[in-house]
């Protein structure tokens, strides 16, 4: 029991998150997160203003209650699967995330500092979360998937395009945590 | 009926990827700062059983529910769609430590001011709709 509600070691946690793909792959659909933000505008009526969401969405609902199911994951794993444990973040993380204004690293899943009640009340916060969702929902689409999609599903089946969306992930992510951040914060 | 087993594979998901600590802005800075191997064990793990999965299948030991072969999707080519669309998004990425599956997961996990954030990414996906035939691909 106690193995269970610890944080999962990593060798325990990416087997399992392929097997998340295979059971999508065996039900006959895929692994993919972010087609849910394209199906969410099409409900919302967006085939009115481009092809690209001309889509019958009733054909994605299948997704929509993977995300669903999510949400629901996400709340029973952190109320019934959780002890009081802190992410054992590397030291040298912390001193520096400390430095940049960050406190009580891995005691949260978020920083408060971005997405507490304080700082979404900030303009600086709110336009933080604004400008990350856009580059998330924009960048996704443009690279035609995210992680779920390009690095775990692309990858394990060996696609070219994949790997090469997966470079950007990398480009993107390691530009905005080594030289962007440190400039936000 | 024919829903439930989505329902539960997502809720499967969410647990994971909350007990695995990737829903954790943390461990991705740590990631993009090569400060710890725990995303790199992780995505890597994944990858190694995906490939062994798809290579099972690919021989015909392992069927899909309707008895047909597993089939995954060709993602486009493209160089620059992907390089310079994977790079907006891992801009993202670093930024908010969450990508989609984790942005559903943690507002279950109670960071409601994620919700701002997944709005945003549908408007980010609805801009790309507009630009799409303008944009290089």
């Amino acid at each position: 029991m106690e193995h269970l509600l610890n944080p999962w070691p990593w060798y325990v946690s990416g087997p399992l998150i392929a097997l998340v793909m295979a059971l999508l792959l065996y039900f006959g659909k895929t692994f993919g997160m972010s087609s849910n933000l394209q199906t969410f505008c099409t409900m919302a009526g967006a085939g009115k203003f481009s092809n690209f969401f001309k889509m019958n969405w009733k054909e994605q609902s299948w997704n929509l209650i993977v995300v669903a199911g999510a949400i629901i994951g996400g709340f029973i794993a952190t109320q019934y699967l959780s002890n009081d444990s802190i992410t054992e973040l590397n030291p040298t993380t912390i001193k520096e995330l400390n430095s940049m204004g960050f406190s009580n690293s891995g005691s949260t899943l978020v920083p408060n500092e971005m997405y507490g009640t304080e700082a979404i009340n900030s303009t600086k916060g709110l336009l933080l979360l604004i400008v990350g969702g856009l580059l998330v929902g924009f960048g996704t689409r443009y690279a035609g998937g995210c992680t779920s999609g390009h690095a775990i599903t692309g990858l394990s089946s060996l696609q070219k395009p994949s790997l090469i969306a997966v470079i950007g992930f990398f480009i993107g992510g390691l530009l905005m945590a080594n030289f962007i951040l440190p400039l936000i914060f | 009926m024919k829903y439930l087993k989505f329902l539960l594979v997502g809720i499967f998901f969410g647990i994971v990827l909350v007990k695995s600590e990737v829903v954790s802005w943390y461990r991705i800075y740590e990631m993009f700062r090569f400060q710890s191997i725990h995303m790199y064990g992780i995505i890597g793990t994944a990858i190694i059983s995906g490939i062994v999965f798809l290579q099972i299948s690919k021989r015909g030991y392992i069927k899909n529910i309707e008895g047909a072969e597993i089939y995954v999707p060709k993602k486009e080519n493209g160089l620059i769609k992907n390089i310079v669309g994977g790079s907006i998004f891992g801009l993202g990425w670093a930024l908010m430590g969450a990508c989609p599956g984790p942005m559903y997961i943690l507002v279950g996990t109670g960071v409601y001011s994620m919700l701002i954030v997944i709005a945003a990414a549908i408007l980010g996906t609805f801009i790309y709709g507009l630009l799409k035939d303008k944009l290089p691909h």
